[in-house]
């Protein structure tokens, strides 16, 4: 019995044990001497952890009472959790060795926040719902803090760390009311109390508050606040490491909820999801026009693509969960080049994040500018590049759930957002002349800027199958 | 008679001080810390007492994952929060504004 429940979770196990064995070992050896190694390791480990949960993952299989699911919707977003935090744990490599930022704690703090994630899209109980939470979070809060003699980190560490605590803290108190009026905290067993007739006034209250937590950790407008200022105050790396897993973690947890354990209330949260969706859109994309630092400015970019992926949950169809995690997924990858992209903006060896500083770009680096300029063009959803497929489907998820004035609402906030992508552009191709950026790039970060600009590009043909694979975990959650 | 939705209303009469305790205070970031301490322990005293009122130990069990990720997270605030002192050598809620978001 016990057997079966620990070889189910065996991956998650083997990441959690090396996460301490390295830690230990990184104590009593060389210390931060030995980051590099620890940090190519715990990358190459979450690869082979993604390729072995990939191909070998089957079915449905649940551990310890139904508290940890195993299906195609966890694997599909555990994949993409995995690979991205090796892409950018690669990416952040020479970054933080010339910022001397490269401490044997920062793999290891990345190692524990991807268990967290792992934790979190199998959740099936609301315990083990919070403990992934919770585990992911904490390590989040250290690592945004990580340039401990900075004011900025350490300051977008704290307020990270407050707002953070106040989220974790509403979703626990609509947990404590969901498990209260539905006497249970398995998702399978309040999904049977919500789907009993219509839904009671405490189980909706603790609906709102889990709903309004969750909303906090994907950042979605009207629970946004700290975002900008996090993404700003963190060492850029930690950005990126920010724009990428956690929001997919947070996102098929929302999912996770939302069709597991209120799967039968469905008219109830698809409207909450709906406003969270259409405020995050038009937040996004308005808000950023102002920016002129591009980390402020890719903060209200994920705010907005956060509100499209939401767009595919409000629609509370199986075909609404594939568009969302099909949008995760080229968001992810846009983001990956995105970040490779900022990390080599640099003069005279110090980080420039002014988008002024792009000027005439494409003079001095064409090759880097052209991948950026495919990179924004997907970002910003213009037809023949990827990014406009991850729009197409969830808007047409919307469409086909009857929901027509919310993708009107999403066509509405894209092209409003197209502005400041394109504005990107049009410095680096029409700016003024003036003093050109020096930073050079790295092979790994050169790799995954031109491989992500060219997927933008080849994925075109049939998005490299990933549709099929979207659509079968979304029936693994929603039937 | 004490029941169930006694320990519901003072569960929810803590949690709304604790919200309250982060977003009006005005003075320093340790009472931010105490206030999220107390939103969680309003939700403790929601699930013991759901707890007892269902007959059911899930609720207690819930406690206690509470309770000691509770200490954890009190723990990496007060060393965030001393390292934001060494910077900038106050602990003041408005001086946490180098970035305005």
């Amino acid at each position: 019995m016990i057997q079966a429940d620990l070889n189910t979770l065996l991956p998650e196990i083997v990441l959690a044990v090396y996460a301490m064995l390295a830690l230990i070992g990184a104590v009593y050896t060389g210390k931060d001497k030995t980051a590099p190694l620890i940090l190519w390791a715990t990358a190459g480990l979450f690869v082979i952890l993604a390729a072995w949960i990939g191909f070998a993952g089957e079915g449905t299989q649940t551990a310890f009472g139904g508290a940890f699911i195993d299906d195609a919707f966890s694997r599909f977003a555990k994949v993409m959790i995995l690979l991205s935090a090796a892409a950018i744990l690669l990416l952040s490599q020479d970054f933080m060795t010339r910022q001397d930022l490269l401490r044997f704690e920062y793999p290891i703090l990345v190692a524990l926040a991807v268990v967290g994630m792992m934790m979190m899209v199998s959740a099936g109980d609301l315990m083990a719902l919070y403990m992934g939470l919770e585990l992911q979070s904490l390590s989040l809060y250290v690592v945004a803090a990580l340039r401990r003699d900075s004011v900025r980190s350490t300051e977008a560490g704290l307020k990270y760390f407050v707002l953070g605590a106040l989220s974790s803290g509403m979703l626990l108190y609509g947990a404590s009311l969901v498990y209260g009026y539905a006497g249970t905290t398995l998702f399978s067993g309040i999904v049977t109390t919500a789907s009993d007739g219509p839904i009671s006034l405490g189980l909706l209250f603790g609906l709102v508050f889990v709903f309004a937590g969750l909303a906090f950790k994907v950042s979605a407008a009207p629970f946004h606040m700290w975002t900008p200022d996090v993404y700003e105050g963190s060492p850029t790396p930690i950005t990126a490491f920010f724009a990428t897993a956690p929001k997919v973690a947070a996102m098929a947890l929302f999912a996770r909820v939302a069709h597991d354990a209120f799967g039968g209330a469905t008219a109830d949260w698809t409207q909450i999801v709906a406003f969270l969706s259409v405020a995050s859109m038009f937040l996004g994309a308005i808000a950023a026009i102002g920016q002129r630092d591009i980390k402020r400015l890719m903060a209200y970019s994920s705010i907005a693509h956060m509100g499209f992926a939401l767009m595919g949950l409000a629609a509370g169809t199986a075909e609404g969960v594939q568009a969302m995690l099909i949008y995760m997924a080229i968001y992810v990858t846009m983001n990956i080049g995105t970040f490779a992209f900022i990390l080599s903006m640099e003069k005279d060896g110090q980080p420039v994040t002014d988008i002024d500083s792009l000027q005439m770009y494409s003079k001095v680096q064409p090759g880097r500018a052209l991948a950026m300029l495919i990179l924004l063009f997907s970002l910003a959803g213009i037809p023949p590049m990827v990014g406009f497929f991850g729009k197409f489907y969830v808007l047409k998820a919307a469409v086909d759930a009857g929901m027509v004035w919310l993708a009107v609402a999403g066509v509405i906030a894209s092209v409003i957002g197209a502005f400041y992508y394109l504005r990107i552009i049009y410095f680096m191709y029409f700016g003024e002349e003036r003093d050109a950026l020096d930073g050079s790039i790295t092979p790994v970060a050169w790799v995954l800027l031109m491989g992500s600009a060219a997927v933008m590009l080849v994925g075109v043909i049939n998005l490299f199958g990933i549709e099929g694979l979207a659509m079968a975990a979304a029936g693994s959650l929603v039937n | 008679m004490i029941g169930l939705e006694h320990y519901l209303t003072v569960a929810a009469a803590l949690f709304v001080i604790g919200i309250f305790g982060i977003f009006v205070n005005r003075k320093n970031v340790i009472i931010i810390l105490m206030s999220i301490e107390l939103m969680l322990l309003a939700v403790n005293i929601n699930l013991v007492a759901f707890s007892s009122f269902l007959g059911d130990l899930v609720g207690q069990v819930f406690t206690l994952f509470v309770l000691t990720v509770a200490a954890a997270e009190a723990a990496i605030g007060l060393a965030i929060l001393v390292c934001f002192f060494r910077n900038r050598g106050t602990i003041a809620v408005e001086d946490v504004n180098v970035m305005k978001g």
